[in-house]
């Protein structure tokens, strides 16, 4: 199966997004580090498939928002954005 | 655009299973009375755990069914080949049993009845739960802005909420439902037979220049190519919402 299938919309991080920001995630507005696109999180893509999960730019493909979890932890890596605005 | 509303963090919590209701032998619906339930917005979604007596957990994301001013809050569920968590919920699952819930989630796939363009919805098979979240809170609201639904299934018995749309678009509040049936057709059938495609959402569609709002879901493949008709078509991208199901659900 090819990448484009596995393909979701950054809706699908709303769930996890929610026990750590007390903001509705999907509406907020993210800019790409690597184009700096701006689009709200929901509009982005993203790729559940994995052992964690990848937001990534719906123009450049970039990495935004990573998020790992073991049993009892949660990891969330931004360091692909430049900025979220709530 | 709405700002992102404040309202804490989620967390889990548990709903009784109060009917389950057979849509077609593939897909049915989970009513469920949550107690702690804070309401939702058409178009949402919930998060779904199972816990196994090892301690094994699996979650999944469901679209909500029901309106926001339903009484019960309603989840409808394709049983996929493989899905441990949706086979379970399809063919295991029994009226009195309780379900770890996480919601109502997201905000960016979402319709208000107090919205004023035309609206556009366009599903393809079990992606047409949200946007039923949609239409029976536009019936419930008394809103009258003129709606239609494009609805891809694989045979007439495969679509799903088949009689409520009948009775939602012979109620003449401006709601049409026009299907296209893409594997089986019944005898006597002259609807649409092919995939979703340009020419089929410029005749039945609204045209670009109506700045219509149009929501699409269903299996990835199927929401991108209604996502560049639409495009194509001349309709502005942030009027086009999309919810990708991707390849399993599971």
């Amino acid at each position: 199966m090819d990448d484009g299938a596995l393909r979701v919309d950054g809706n699908a991080l709303a769930g996890e997004l929610s026990e750590v920001f007390s903001h509705e995630m999907t509406v907020a507005r993210v800019a790409c580090g690597g184009c700096g696109a701006v689009e709200q999180l929901g509009a982005d893509h993203a790729y559940i498939q994995a052992p964690g999960m990848v937001l990534r730019c719906s123009h450049c493909d970039h990495v935004l928002l990573v998020i790992t979890r073991t049993r009892d932890r949660l990891r969330l890596s931004l360091a692909g954005s430049k900025w979220i605005d709530l | 655009m709405a700002r992102a509303a404040v309202r804490g963090r989620l967390s889990w919590t548990l709903g009784d299973v109060v009917e389950l209701i057979d849509e077609t032998p593939w897909v049915r619906t989970i009513a469920l009375d949550v107690p702690e339930w804070a309401g939702h917005r058409a178009g949402q979604h919930v998060d779904v755990r199972l816990t196994a007596e090892d301690g094994y957990q699996a979650q999944r994301s469901y679209s909500i069914a029901s309106a926001p001013e339903d009484d019960r809050l309603a989840i409808t569920v394709e049983a996929l080949p493989d899905g441990e968590v949706s086979s379970y919920l399809v063919g295991e699952l029994r009226v009195g049993d309780k379900l770890e819930l996480r919601g109502p989630i997201g905000g960016y796939f979402v319709w208000e009845a107090d919205r004023t363009e035309p609206l556009l919805l366009v599903a393809g098979g079990s992606g047409m739960v949200p946007l039923m979240s949609m239409i029976r809170h536009r019936h419930a609201a008394g809103a009258t802005v003129p709606a239609k639904l494009l609805f891809s299934s694989r045979a007439w018995e495969d679509v799903i909420y088949r009689d409520e749309l009948e009775r939602l678009a012979s109620a003449g509040d401006g709601f049409a439902a026009i299907h296209t049936l893409t594997r089986m057709q019944p005898e006597g059938w002259t609807g649409y037979t092919r995939r979703v495609d340009a020419a089929m959402l410029s005749d039945v569609g609204w045209s670009a220049s109506a700045m219509p709002a149009s929501f699409v879901c269903g299996p990835t493949p199927f929401v991108e190519a209604v996502a560049n008709a639409l495009l194509l078509l001349g309709h502005a991208a942030p009027t086009i919402k999309t919810e990708r199901f991707g390849p399993t659900g599971g």
